[in-house]
């Protein structure tokens, strides 16, 4: 049965207030989910105001400069600041998507709300465990698995047309900002997949030169790995890449429907 | 430094993320496939009465006049024409057509004016053939 409630000790409680520097006059406010192993209490919103005037316009410069020059204890992973390694996926304004292209003029008009991914174990702030998230994307097997011998003098070769089968595919960069926003997931995530492993499973099943989609589809075909999935499509409408993973798990659920046909 | 390591706290999700048509029309999906699996039961209930006999059927019948009864039965009719309207466009996914994000929001649109009109058009018809509402 789903659990509807947050557990006692993740029950969110209000925090510290950082008001802006004097004078600054384009100030926005962040209120941003925090939580420390290092103390006894529960997770909090500590609200920063920041200058906009002095800051980078996306989600991501605000949280730096936070860290920077406000309260170097704020923690949160980020990277590349360009939307492809997925470091920064986040909750941000109610949606889940990448902070460091998720610009604070489209946050509206009131606080920007920063929460780590829904519904994980956060290890610290705005940083979630994600080991069952990869442990789930090792599970199927994401590499070209092949049974035919591999020639000496070619590569394996695919024509174009095949080559674009995986577009909208090859693009997900794991950030899991879809697999946390899917309700399903929320609820089952202990043997459901969720989307975004199950587009990462789509790209192989779609994959010309992938020789194992019997037995990638063998194990899918459980009432839990896939057919949790109830095509809510909250996944598709956070992907922060535009893909949409909803589609790739009809595509699986109609490949196990047309082999047993 | 301690080595117990404190239960790391669940990020919040159901407190936190902004309603989606997408969500908000599944749950609604759900919600009336289980009020409707209680309309169920009182067909059931009211084919008994039926069976048993006129005195068994017009007792029953005038529990239905209640106009709580009523209410509740408009909820069973709304909960039907959604619960078949959403079908349909399950249906749909289930052959993989319709699911890209700009048609998923305009087939929701559709089936939610349409599961509106039809719950009009039965009251309307209920409400012709009975000669009023209460």
């Amino acid at each position: 049965m789903a659990e509807f409630s947050l557990p006692k000790n993740s029950k969110i409680k209000p925090g510290k207030h950082f008001p802006a520097p004097e004078g600054a006059s384009n100030v926005k406010t962040f209120k941003v989910y925090r939580w420390s192993p290092d103390d006894d209490q529960n997770p909090h919103t500590d609200t920063y105001d920041i200058d906009m005037d002095d800051c980078g316009p996306m989600v991501l410069d605000a949280l730096i400069k936070i860290k920077n020059e406000v309260d170097p204890s704020l923690t949160f992973r980020r990277s590349c600041r360009e939307g492809i390694c997925g470091s920064c996926a986040m909750n941000i304004d109610g949606t889940n998507t990448l902070a460091c292209t998720k610009p604070v003029e489209e946050c509206g008009t009131r606080d920007v709300k920063v929460y780590p991914l829904p519904h994980m174990s956060v290890i610290k702030d705005l940083v979630p465990d994600m080991t069952h998230f990869y442990a789930q994307y090792a599970s199927v097997e994401p590499w070209l698995k092949t049974k035919t011998p591999v020639s000496q003098s070619a590569e394996r070769l695919q024509s174009k047309e095949e080559r674009e089968q995986l577009d909208g595919l090859y693009e997900c960069i794991l950030c899991a900002c879809c697999s946390t926003s899917c309700p399903s997931y929320w609820w089952n995530s202990d043997k459901y997949l969720g989307p975004a492993i199950l587009l990462q499973s789509y790209r192989w099943l779609a994959d010309s030169r992938d020789e194992a989609t019997g037995e990638r589809l063998d194990q899918l075909e459980d009432p839990f790995k896939l057919y949790r999935c109830h095509t809510i499509m909250n996944c598709t409408n956070t992907c922060p890449k535009g893909l949409n993973p909803g589609k790739a798990i009809s595509e699986i659920k109609k490949l196990i429907a047309e082999r047993s046909m | 430094m301690s080595s117990i390591q404190k239960a790391r706290p669940l990020s919040p999700h159901l407190q936190i993320y902004s309603p989606q048509l997408t969500s908000m029309l599944s749950v609604i999906h759900r919600g009336t496939g289980v009020f409707l699996s209680f309309g169920s039961v009182a067909i059931v209930i009211w084919l008994g009465a039926l069976a048993q006999g006129p005195d068994a059927y017009v007792q029953f019948q005038s529990l239905l006049a209640h106009p709580l009864s009523k209410l509740v039965l408009l909820g069973w009719c709304f909960s039907l024409c959604y619960h078949l309207c959403n079908g349909i466009r399950h249906l749909f996914w289930d052959v993989g057509a319709g699911l890209e994000l700009s048609q998923v929001y305009r087939s929701g649109v559709v089936m939610l004016v349409t599961s509106f009109a039809l719950t009009a058009a039965i009251v309307f018809f209920a409400v012709q053939k009975t000669g009023g509402l209460l």
